[in-house]
């Protein structure tokens, strides 16, 4: 994903909207890598949250199209970690609002199993809602 | 065909009624009001549905019974000079000087094929037809839209929560106008689960009451079975005749 | 003390035996919860971007709602809020965090909402563990009356307790209230590594298996350091740590069930109250064959 070195001006548009909506400086990011490893999601991640953060620096758009953007589950690990002080959860929030305000949902609640619906608690629709629809 | 044009005919002049017979000469009060973006002049005083029949239009739908139950006649409309979009049923709403204003004669929504007989008295059964009662945030837009006042929020609270007294007791006079669904951003269907959670509460959370206990005993016993009878073997003519003749209420 | 109480929707139905035990415990401890008026679901997750008002005003309603019962003299705590759930609790306070600090935030919410009152933005959210640690735990140990001996301990504090650092309740790192608590109970307290780490959380809506690979984890990690139950104050880690066994069971032969406790139930118990108070019932891995084998029941 990470391969061009050219910044276009779309590029840096793409930029500042993820820093303004995140409120993460994101340009900051020196890609330590602590963040990937901490994350405990990260292993069903396409790219890894460092990844991620290098991919919005490029102001590189595809990276709405990841996977990891919707397994980030916003434990705030990489949060704590982070020896910068930045919060690659509230970008991965920020990348999925992006889509999600397109009227794009991540899931389609009406395939959930009624079998599935009669055990989960509230708490994990209301989260999962909240995180994968729009 | 003949027949059918005649109805209708009919049911358009019922709807005129209101407004037939007035001399605009008598009339000292006009408003002006913007149905769908054109201006009318109307007298002041008529409810909504009365100026846009005076102004010429005819309901076929969005009107029913005309006296606030039936939940048919819903309508949005703004003010002159206010951001505030306001609901209300076209019925039971007087026009205003600037108003604008449309029907909405339909709240799209499916409901949810369930047979209360079979279905658990939990708080999932709520959520497992309406799972979208969990993307609700509080905004209260549904219970400002509300014509007849109702807690709507509050209720669909209640539902997410599993408390079916509470909802059915919050929703009870809910007459499906559908302005709730309409207006939500997380795009539930309020009245929808209003009702389901009433026909739950009905069936698992209410005590039966003695009195229909006592009649349905009696139904049993066979006390009606000789009028049934009677009825079901009337010929047309005998039922009109009983149908005039019938007990009434005062109206 | 008499303090506001915000349940969250999941304490009324999967995670009752968190809301009965933990009242209980409680009162036991001289702390009345007094359960706030017309609450809403505070949307369980806090809003991460910057522009997204819309998602506090579940948050900030229910935090003027508090702010009301300040001043109707129904509680003794002025603008204070007691939680139990931790996801409520992460999300409570961050929202009261946000608007307290951000006038313009605040005056808008309150804008929207256009209620009679508007919020002032004094109210402090607490977990009811932080209470009882400022209590001290020494208070704790005086109301044992079953000392918890021979029960190991596993805490498990997962994510919203701890992080962000500004929001949770202990060192997100080397979190010790669990410890403290279940050591004044008479427990044995062994040390998880793994518990901080997440449990999954929504994913068990749509990826059951990421669920229970974390809770694989979690749990045997836990049985290794010597633990034969764990504790939990969230009633999503509790579904995911204890309902998705069965998930962990189908996909790991081998792998031992093991009893997720919320922490109140451990109060409640070594505290000496009833089975009623306790709601073991309620818990998917039936804890009660383990505490009778260690003369606890």
């Amino acid at each position: 994903m990470i391969s061009k070195t050219e910044i276009t001006a779309k590029n840096e548009a793409f930029l500042r909207r993820i820093t303004e909506l995140s409120g993460v400086s994101i340009t900051r990011c020196e890609q330590c890598g602590i963040c990937s490893v901490a994350c405990p999601l990260v292993s069903g991640m396409d790219i890894s949250p460092a990844e991620m953060m290098r991919t919005v620096q490029l102001g590189q758009e595809e990276v709405t199209s990841t996977k990891t953007i919707w397994v980030c589950a916003s434990c705030f690990t990489c949060t704590v970690r982070c020896p910068r002080g930045l919060d690659p959860s509230k970008v991965a929030e920020a990348l999925r609002q992006i889509e999600l305000r397109k009227a794009i949902d991540y899931m389609d609640i009406s395939t959930i199993p009624a079998e599935e619906m009669r055990q989960l608690p509230q708490i994990a629709l209301v989260s999962a809602f909240r995180k994968l629809t729009g | 065909m003949e027949d059918k044009k005649d109805i209708m005919q009919i049911i358009a002049d019922a709807n005129k009624s209101v407004t037939t017979g007035i001399d605009s000469a008598d009339i000292e009060h006009w408003v002006q009001i913007h149905i769908m973006g054109r201006a009318y002049k109307v007298p002041a005083g008529l409810t909504i549905m009365q100026a846009m029949e005076y102004a010429g239009y005819k309901f076929i739908t969005s009107a029913g019974c005309r006296a606030g139950f039936c939940g048919a006649c819903a309508t949005m409309y703004r003010k002159k000079g206010e951001y505030q979009l306001q609901t209300a049923m076209a019925c039971q709403t007087r026009v205003e000087d600037g108003m604008y204003l449309v029907q909405i004669p339909f709240a799209p929504a499916q409901e949810a094929k369930y047979d209360v007989t079979k279905e658990s008295y939990a708080a999932s059964t709520l959520l497992e037809h309406y799972p979208e009662i969990a993307r609700c945030v509080a905004c209260n837009t549904c219970t400002k839209a509300c014509p007849q006042d109702l807690e709507v929020m509050d209720y669909i609270q209640d539902a997410l929560r599993g408390d079916y007294a509470s909802a059915a007791e919050r929703s009870f006079d809910c007459i499906m106008c559908g302005l709730c669904a309409i207006r939500c951003p997380a795009e539930i269907t309020q009245f929808n689960v209003g009702m389901l959670a009433r026909r739950m509460y009905g069936r698992c959370g209410m005590a039966e009451p003695e009195q229909a206990k006592k009649q349905l005993a009696v139904i049993a016993e066979g006390k009606y079975e000789e009028d049934f009878k009677r009825l079901l073997a009337a010929d047309l003519a005998e039922l009109q005749q009983r149908y005039a003749e019938r007990e009434r209420e005062a109206d | 003390m008499k303090i506001p109480y915000y349940p969250g929707c999941s304490l009324k139905t999967t995670g009752k035996n968190l809301e009965v035990s933990a009242i209980a415990a409680a009162k036991t401890l001289g702390i009345e919860m007094v359960e706030i008026p017309k609450w809403n679901c505070c949307g369980t997750v806090f809003s991460l971007t910057e522009d997204d008002l819309m998602h506090h005003v579940a948050p900030v309603r229910n935090l003027l709602r508090v702010q009301e019962m300040s001043g109707n003299g129904s509680v003794d705590t002025p603008n204070k809020m007691v939680t139990l759930c931790s996801m409520c609790f992460n999300t409570m306070k961050s929202a009261a965090g946000r608007v307290s600090r951000n006038a313009e935030d605040l005056v808008k919410i309150n804008s929207f909402m256009n209620l009679e009152e508007d919020y002032k933005g004094k109210v402090q959210v607490l977990h009811l563990l932080e209470i009882i640690r400022d209590m001290g735990f020494d208070k704790v140990k005086e109301k044992v009356s079953r000392p918890l001996n021979g029960l190991s301990v596993a805490p498990y504090y997962g994510c919203m307790l701890l992080r962000p650092a500004d929001i949770g309740i202990d060192d997100p790192e080397d979190p010790t209230i669990g410890k403290d608590l279940f050591e004044a109970l008479g427990a044995d307290v062994v040390d998880n590594p793994y518990k901080k780490v997440c449990c999954g959380a929504f994913h068990t809506v749509n990826d059951k298996s990421l669920v229970a690979d974390l809770g694989y984890e979690i749990l045997t990690r836990a049985q290794k350091a010597g633990g034969e139950a764990i504790t939990t104050s969230c009633p999503l880690c509790a579904f995911n740590l204890d309902n998705r066994q069965k998930e962990i069971s189908a996909a790991h032969p081998e792998f031992k069930q093991m009893p997720v406790f919320y922490f109140s139930q451990l109060m409640a118990l070594a505290f000496g109250l009833g089975e009623e108070e306790c709601m073991f019932e309620g818990n998917y891995v039936d804890p009660r064959p383990l505490l009778k084998s260690k003369n606890l029941l």
